[in-house]
């Protein structure tokens, strides 16, 4: 958990609407399924977004356009400095992994999985990635996913690019123990037809990111937990989805 | 940098708002919480609420934002049996401890508890939030209502009592006056503007309460003016001015306008350092301003 300057080294389209921003700075202790809040000028609070990769002294993250802040974000130059907290959240527990290990994806909800499954490959396990998006315009981190050696299942809505459909229709059961993140309906489905095995990584609207304001808490079955500090990262059996 | 409340010391009147600051603890992994003038803790009802369903954040450009917590809290028991000991072993200096309630009797339960089972420097009974329904806000938008609570109040503990005081009523004065014509010992101002947001795309409210409380430097203004008006009206009564502060230069405004302290609310909540940055800004502004100590500006303009 740390409050320091970054810059930008590259902040690049990769996909309709969804960009992949490179920043240079102190990234000591971020671990998979955490978060960055990244204050950006002309709005009041800071924006969340997972972290996609650490290399070295670079941040990678991708975000998707979807209102004002993220608009602004794409068009921030390389150079620029951007005040940023990071290490924020719990992070997923790659511990509970078998040697199988199942990513599920869905939208932008795939970036905290490329950085899960770059451990996951470091320790030796077999990583299957099942990821889904709408059209084929949409579709990122196929390449990268496959050059760290998992197998990967691309699905859409519309059948434009992969298999037609969504990410449970790729999946039978059984299923190995999973790490998913993606939008709530894909979660939903995902807990009932897969079932509770793993775990999720969830998405609230915050107000500070670091637990003080309780904006994001959720009910879960083991209580109320705020999305920021005991999350983002929840066990699917604890969730009420 | 000292200032007082009555007969209470702070160090400096730099003091983080009920509701953006937790308990502390998640705080003091930020700072050392031992450098601010007193904390207000999250406001603590009888019993453990959730609050208002999500979302209940919503952005206001680069002014503020809304919110509709709800008063989320553990319940006045794990209040004293957990989060009090987890601050006192982090913080050693004044607690404020904010009371909100649905009835009278939640009111005085409340305070009881804290008055008996904390070392709690200052009650400040939140008669003002507008997120919750039948309750809190609605004790403090008459002056008949606000002098009821904090008699009641009164009664049950021989602690300082500070009234919160809403902005979200006609004639702010009148209820500061009957709540210190009641008994309060001081008062705090403001809490959230009443506001609301719509997703023009989804032609729906941003916030599931639909409505929600505004905070951040957009209400300063308005949050200024309210501490100006209210310590004229009652003057003697210690005031602690709340309401969009950011800077040390906002403290130093605030202070002019009549608030004896100050609490940080909403920019905590974009940088969780903006309390000790005011800190450490505020000797150096004071010098600039030629002001050798701050209780001799309070009310000066």
């Amino acid at each position: 958990m740390k409050q320091s300057k970054w810059t930008i080294v590259s902040n690049t389209r990769i996909a309709c609407r969804t960009y992949l921003m490179q920043l240079q700075g102190d990234t000591s202790a971020i671990r998979p399924g955490q978060f960055v809040e990244i204050e950006v000028p002309g709005c009041y609070l800071r924006r969340p977004i997972s972290v996609c990769n650490i290399e070295g002294d670079i941040l990678t993250i991708i975000y998707k356009v979807v209102g004002q802040g993220t608009a602004q974000m794409a068009q921030m130059p390389k150079g620029e400095e951007l005040d940023i907290l990071s290490g924020l959240g719990n992070g997923y527990d790659l511990t509970k992994a078998g040697q199988e290990v199942l990513l599920i994806g869905g939208g932008v909800g795939v970036p905290p999985l490329v950085f899960a499954a770059k451990r996951l490959r470091e320790a030796g396990k077999s990583v299957r990635v099942v990821m889904g998006f709408n059209t084929a315009d949409e579709v990122f981190a196929e390449k990268e996913l496959m050059a760290l050696g998992c197998r990967v299942d691309v699905c859409t809505m519309d059948g434009s690019y992969g298999t037609k459909g969504v990410v449970t229709d790729m999946i039978s059961t059984p299923a190995p123990y999973y790490y998913a993140c993606g939008p709530l309906p894909m979660l939903r489905a995902v807990t009932e037809q897969i079932g509770t095995n793993g775990q999720i990584s969830m998405e609230e609207r915050m107000g500070c990111g670091v637990g003080i304001c309780v904006g994001c808490s959720i009910e879960t079955k083991q209580g109320i937990k705020r999305v920021c500090v005991e999350g983002p990262v929840f066990d699917a059996e604890d969730l009420k989805i | 940098m000292e200032t007082k409340l009555g007969n209470i010391v702070l160090k400096n009147p730099v003091i983080p708002a009920s509701g953006t600051c937790g308990f502390g603890l998640e705080m003091s992994g930020w700072m050392d919480m031992n450098r601010l003038g007193a904390i207000a803790i999250k406001g603590t009802t009888r019993e453990a609420r959730y609050g208002n369903p999500q979302p209940r954040i919503a952005e206001c450009g680069a002014t503020g934002m809304l919110n509709a917590v709800g008063l989320q809290n553990p319940g006045v028991d794990e209040v004293i049996a957990k989060e009090w000991p987890a601050l006192r072993a982090v913080y050693q200096g004044p607690i404020i401890a904010n009371v909100s309630g649905f009835s009278i009797d939640d009111y005085t339960y409340t305070c009881r508890r804290i008055d008996q089972e904390t070392d709690a420097a200052i009650i400040e009974v939140n008669i003002s939030c507008p997120n919750v329904h039948n309750g809190g806000m609605a004790f403090g938008t008459t002056p008949e209502a606000a002098a009821e609570v904090t008699r009641a109040v009164k009664a049950v503990t021989a602690k300082p009592v500070f009234m919160k005081l809403s902005p979200n009523v006609t004639d702010i004065s009148a209820i500061a006056r009957a709540s210190v014509n009641a008994g309060a010992d001081g008062l705090c101002l403001i809490n959230t503007v009443l506001g609301m947001r719509i997703d023009i795309r989804r032609r729906k409210p941003v916030l599931a309460n639909r409505y929600g409380g505004y905070s951040g430097p957009g209400i300063f203004p308005i949050a200024l003016r309210m501490v100006n008006q209210v310590s004229k009206a009652c003057p003697g009564t210690p005031v602690i001015g709340c309401g969009g502060i950011t800077t040390a230069e906002d403290v130093i405004e605030m202070m002019m306008a009549g608030a004896s302290a100050v609490e940080i609310g909403a920019a905590n909540l974009t940088n969780p350092q903006a309390c000790t940055q005011i800190i450490d800004r505020l000797p150096q502004l004071m010098d600039e301003l030629h002001i050798d100590h701050l209780q001799n500006i309070i009310g000066i303009a």
